[in-house]
C-alpha cells in the first residue's frame, strides 16, 4: 500500500493563531479588492467593464511595438496589447465603450489591414460589449454570488448543526476571497470566466470542509473521554491524506487544463488550482478552529 | 445476491450502450447512421464552430419619432386633398397644425385618430400622440425588427440561427457557424430605409455646394451650410468609392426633406446586371398604390432631378424624363455583386422600424474554435493520463475500478450531452475535465476510508461495505454543493457559462451513479466470487 502520508501527529489546533493571522491577511486582501471592484479600481475584465477586444493571429511572429504604430496610424490609441505566448496571437483591448459599440473593432482591424495584407492576419474574435451589457452582466454575477452563498448556506444548515454550519461558511467566504485577492495582487483581469471559477470554488471548498467535518463530528460522538481540541487534531490527522489526495486528483485535471487548455482557460484553470490550494488550507486552518471556538464549552455530541 | 448482481449489472451495461448509440451521431459516422438517431448529437457553442452572437436594442423613442414625422407629412396631404387651408409641421413629439378651424379639428378627429388634442393656443392647435399610443408603436416596433431580421437571416441562409427578444427592447441573434462575420452583421443591422427624394435645384444655395468632398469634411459642410438651407430642404450625401484607388468621396446634395415615396411600397428586389457597364443593380418593382404613386410623382416633376436614398445615404439621382407608369425602378450604384444581392435581401424583407443600436458582438473566426477544440482535447487527456496513472499507481486495482468508472463517467456524460442535443461550449470542455477529477475523488473518499477500516483489522468484505457505508453522506454533501453552484451557473450565466454550468450539472448526477453502483457493483463481485484474503488498494 503507498501512502503519501503515514499516520500523523500533527498539531493543527495549536498552530490556530498563526493561521489566524494569514487568514485574516487573505480576507482583508479579498475584501480589499471587492471594494476596489465596486469603485471601478480593479482590473475588470471587457464582459463587465463594457469595451472591446479583437483577437489577431498573425502568420508569423509580430512585435507588439509594430501593431501599436499601426494602430496608432489609423487613429487609435488607448489600447491594451497584449502577447499570447507560443501562439503568433495579439489581444487589442480597450474600455472605452463608444456610443456605437460596432464601430470601434471595425476601426482597429482596417488599421491594422493598411499594414499587414489579408493573408498575413485572420481576425480570430472581437468582443464588444456596450455600457449597458455591461452593467447586466455586472449584476447578474452578482446576484450569482450571493444566490450561491445563499443555496449553500441553507444547505449547510439543514445538515449541519450550527458551529459546523458557520465554520463551512467562514471557510468559503475566505476562500473566494483569498482567490480573488491573489488575482488582483497578480494584476489578473476579473471577468466572467472567473467569477465562474470562483462559484466554482465556493462548492469545492464546501466539499473539502465537509469531508473534515464528518469526521470531526464522527469522533466527537465516540471519543467522549478527549477533549475537544484533541478529538479536532486526531480527526484532520486522521483524513489528512485523504484531504489531500482528493484535491489532488481535481487539480491534476485544472493543471492540465491550465498547460493545454488554451488562453480563455488558462486563468479559470489558474483560479481553480489556487481554489484547491486555499479550500485544503481551509478546511483545516479556517474551519475546524471556528468549531473549536464556538464549541468549546457547548460540546454538543458529547453529551 | 446474484440476482442482485444481474440487475446492477443489466443497468450498467444499458447505460453504457445507450450512450454509446447517442453519441454515436456526435462522431463523424453520423452520415451512416438511421435516421432517428441522427437529430441527436452535441451542438457545439458558438466560441468552438464560430460565429456571432449579436444583442441589439430598437431605439423605440426614434419609431415614434418617424411615426410623428409621417403622421405630420400624411396631414400635410389630406389638407392639400381636401383644399383646406391649412399646415403641419412637427415639434419634437408634437405636431403642430394652424389655422385654428373647425373643419381642421374635423378632419383630424376623423381621420387620425391616433393624434389627441393636447392645447390650442393663439391658433395653433397642438397634437400628440397619447401614452398608450407610443408604448403601442414602441412594442411593435420591436415585433416588427424582430420579423425583419428573421426574414433577412432566412434569406442569407444560416442553419440553425437563434433569434429572440429579451428583456422588453432588445434582440438576440445568434448566427452559428457563419464565416462572412462581417456581411452577416451588415446584413442584420442595415435600417434600410428606403426613400425617394426631389432635389432642390432651383435653390441658390444647391449651386454654393461642393460638388465632391472627403468624408471627414462632412460635418464641416453641414454646419457651414447650417443656417443657410432653406425651410423643409436638407443636404445629403453619396458615398462612392473609386475602383481603382479605393478612395471614398461624398456628393454633396440638396434636396426636399419631404419623401415622396418611400420603401413601404415595395413588392419585389432583385440583382441584375447592366449589359453596357457590366455591373449590376438592384431593381424594384411597387404595388398597386406605390405604382400610382411613382407614376403620379414623376408625371409632376419631369426634367428634375430624384434622389434614390437609402438610410440616408443617395445611391443615385437621375432626372426624370417622362412619367414613368408600371412601377418599376431601379437603384444603381457603384456597388459589386455581393452588396447588390445584400441590398436586394435587405429591400425585400423590409425596413426595420426604428434604428437598431448594437449592445454586444461577440463574433468568433473558425479557425478559433478549432484551435479551442484541439487545445481542449489535449488539457482533457493529459489531465485523463494523470489521474489514471495516478489513480493505479496509488490504489493498484482498487485504481483500475476507479479508472473504469471514470471511463463510463466520460461515456455517460457524452451520450446524455448528446442525447439532450446539448451545447457544447470551451468552458463546457472545462467542466468535463474538472468532472474527470472529481469522478475520481468520490472513489478516493470511499478507497481511504477502506484503508482505514482494512487498518482497524476488518475482513476485505466489511471494509468494502463500511468503505461505502461511511463515505456516503460525505460524497452524497459534495456533490449537493456542486450542483448548487451548477443552478446557480446556469440561471444567471450567459452562454458560454450556460454550457460550463450543463456538463458540471449532468456530471454531478452521473458521478453519484457510477461512484454508487458502477464501482461498488465491480467490488461486490470480486469479492463474492472467491473468499478475500486480501483487498489490492
Amino acid at each position: 500500500m503507498i501512502e503519501i502520508l503515514k499516520a500523523t501527529k500533527i498539531d493543527f489546533m495549536g498552530k490556530r493563531y498563526y493561521a489566524l493571522a494569514l487568514t485574516a491577511i487573505m480576507s482583508v486582501l479579498g475584501l480589499f479588492t471587492v471594494i476596489q471592484i465596486s469603485r471601478g479600481a480593479a482590473n475588470l475584465g471587457i464582459d463587465f467593464a463594457g469595451g472591446t477586444a479583437v483577437q489577431i493571429k498573425f502568420n508569423e511572429r509580430v512585435p507588439l511595438k509594430d501593431v501599436r504604430q499601426a494602430l496608432l496610424s489609423g487613429g487609435i490609441s488607448d489600447v491594451e496589447l497584449q502577447d499570447l505566448p507560443g501562439e503568433n496571437k495579439v489581444l487589442i483591448s480597450t474600455k472605452k465603450s463608444e456610443e456605437n459599440i460596432g464601430d470601434v473593432s471595425k476601426k482597429m482591424i482596417s488599421a491594422l489591414s493598411q499594414k499587414y495584407s489579408e493573408s498575413s492576419m485572420v481576425v480570430d474574435s472581437s468582443t464588444e460589449i456596450g455600457p449597458k451589457v455591461g452593467k447586466k452582466l455586472r449584476t447578474d454575477a452578482l446576484w450569482a454570488v450571493i444566490a450561491a452563498i445563499i443555496g449553500i448556506l441553507i444547505y449547510i444548515t439543514i445538515r449541519f448543526q450550527f458551529r459546523f454550519s458557520i465554520g463551512a461558511t467562514v471557510a468559503t467566504f475566505h476562500d473566494v476571497l483569498a482567490v480573488l485577492g491573489i488575482f488582483y495582487l497578480m494584476g489578473k483581469e476579473i471577468n466572467l470566466i472567473v467569477v465562474s471559477a470562483l462559484l466554482m470554488i465556493a462548492g469545492y471548498s464546501l466539499t473539502d470542509t465537509v469531508v473534515v467535518f464528518d469526521r470531526i463530528r464522527e469522533n466527537l460522538r465516540s471519543r467522549l473521554k478527549k477533549s475537544t481540541v484533541e478529538v479536532i487534531n486526531e480527526s484532520i490527522n486522521e483524513v489528512l491524506s485523504r484531504t489531500i489526495i482528493v484535491s489532488l486528483t481535481t487539480f491534476f485535471s485544472a493543471a492540465a487544463l491550465f498547460a493545454f487548455g488554451g488562453e480563455v482557460i488558462h486563468d479559470f484553470a489558474l483560479a481553480i488550482m489556487l481554489g484547491i490550494i486555499v479550500g485544503t488550507y481551509s478546511s483545516i486552518f479556517v474551519a475546524s478552529p471556528i468549531v473549536l471556538l464556538l464549541g468549546k464549552d457547548v460540546a454538543m455530541g458529547k453529551k | 445476491m446474484k440476482k442482485n448482481f444481474f440487475w446492477r449489472l443489466s443497468l450498467i451495461t444499458a447505460a453504457t450502450l445507450l450512450s454509446v448509440i447517442f453519441y454515436l451521431p456526435s462522431t463523424t459516422l453520423k452520415g451512416a447512421l438511421p435516421e432517428w438517431l441522427q437529430k441527436y448529437g452535441i451542438v457545439l457553442g458558438l466560441d468552438l464552430q464560430g460565429g456571432v452572437h449579436l444583442v441589439y436594442e430598437v431605439d423605440g423613442d426614434k419609431a415614434v419619432d418617424v411615426t410623428v414625422e409621417r403622421l405630420t407629412s400624411s396631414l400635410a396631404n389630406t389638407f392639400n386633398e381636401k383644399k383646406i387651408e391649412a399646415r403641419a409641421e412637427k415639434k419634437g413629439p408634437d405636431i403642430i397644425v394652424s389655422p385654428d378651424t373647425d373643419a381642421v379639428k374635423k378632419t383630424i378627429s376623423e381621420q387620425f385618430p391616433n393624434l389627441s388634442l393636447e392645447s390650442v393656443s393663439e391658433g395653433k392647435i397642438v397634437y400628440n400622440l397619447d401614452a398608450q399610443e407610443i408604448k403601442r408603436i414602441k412594442e411593435s416596433s420591436v415585433e416588427q425588427a424582430l420579423e425583419t431580421i428573421r426574414n433577412r437571416v432566412d434569406e442569407f441562409g444560416v442553419t440553425e440561427p437563434t433569434i429572440h427578444t429579451q428583456s422588453g427592447n432588445e434582440i438576440v441573434i445568434q448566427l452559428p457557424g457563419i464565416k462572412d462575420t462581417k456581411r452577416a452583421i451588415e446584413l442584420v443591422g442595415k435600417t434600410a430605409i428606403l426613400e425617394f427624394k426631389l432635389l432642390d435645384d432651383e435653390s441658390p444655395v444647391a449651386a454654393q455646394l461642393p460638388g465632391s468632398i472627403l468624408p471627414s469634411e462632412a460635418p464641416k459642410i453641414l454646419e457651414q451650410f447650417a443656417g443657410q438651407i432653406p425651410e423643409g430642404d436638407e443636404i445629403l450625401f453619396g458615398r462612392e468609392r473609386n475602383k481603382e484607388t479605393g478612395v471614398e468621396t461624398l456628393t454633396v446634395y440638396l434636396m426636399k426633406k419631404h419623401a415622396l415615396l418611400t420603401g413601404e411600397f415595395l413588392t419585389e428586389a432583385r440583382v441584375n446586371i447592366d449589359q453596357r457597364y457590366n455591373e449590376p443593380y438592384v431593381s424594384i418593382s411597387f404595388d398597386s398604390v406605390g405604382s400610382r404613386l411613382f407614376e403620379q410623382v414623376t408625371a409632376n416633376n419631369v426634367k428634375k432631378r430624384l434622389a434614390i436614398i437609402l438610410d440616408n445615404n443617395v445611391y443615385s439621382s437621375p432626372v426624370i424624363q417622362e412619367k414613368i407608369a408600371g412601377g418599376n425602378a431601379q437603384i444603381s450604384g457603384s456597388f459589386g455583386m455581393q452588396e447588390a444581392k445584400d441590398l436586394a435581401i435587405v429591400l425585400r424583407s423590409g425596413s426595420l422600424p426604428a434604428p437598431l443600436k448594437m449592445l454586444q458582438n461577440l463574433t468568433v473566426g473558425p479557425s478559433l474554435g478549432r484551435d479551442s477544440i484541439n487545445a481542449g482535447v489535449k488539457a482533457g487527456l493529459v489531465g485523463a493520463a494523470l489521474v489514471v496513472v495516478f489513480m493505479v499507481i496509488y490504489y493498484r486495482m482498487a485504481g483500475m475500478i476507479a479508472d473504469f468508472a471514470l471511463v463510463l463517467n466520460i461515456l455517460y456524460l457524452l451520450g446524455v450531452l448528446s442525447a439532450f442535443n446539448a451545447t457544447l461550449t470551451l468552458p463546457g470542455i472545462a467542466g468535463i475535465i474538472l468532472a474527470i477529477g472529481m469522478a475520481v475523488d468520490s472513489n478516493v473518499l470511499m478507497f481511504e476510508r477502506m484503508r482505514e477500516e482494512l487498518r482497524l483489522g476488518k475482513t476485505p468484505r466489511a471494509a468494502i461495505d463500511s468503505g461505502y457505508d461511511k463515505a456516503f453522506w460525505t460524497i452524497f454533501d459534495s456533490h449537493v454543493t456542486t450542483l448548487i453552484t451548477a443552478v446557480v451557473l446556469f440561471q444567471f450565466g450567459t452562454g458560454p457559462i450556460k454550457g460550463f454550468a450543463v456538463t458540471l450539472g449532468v456530471g454531478v448526477f452521473i458521478n453519484l451513479f457510477t461512484a454508487l453502483v458502477g464501482t461498488k457493483t465491480i467490488f461486490d463481485i470480486i469479492s463474492s466470487r472467491r473468499e478475500m484474503k486480501e483487498l489490492s488498494i
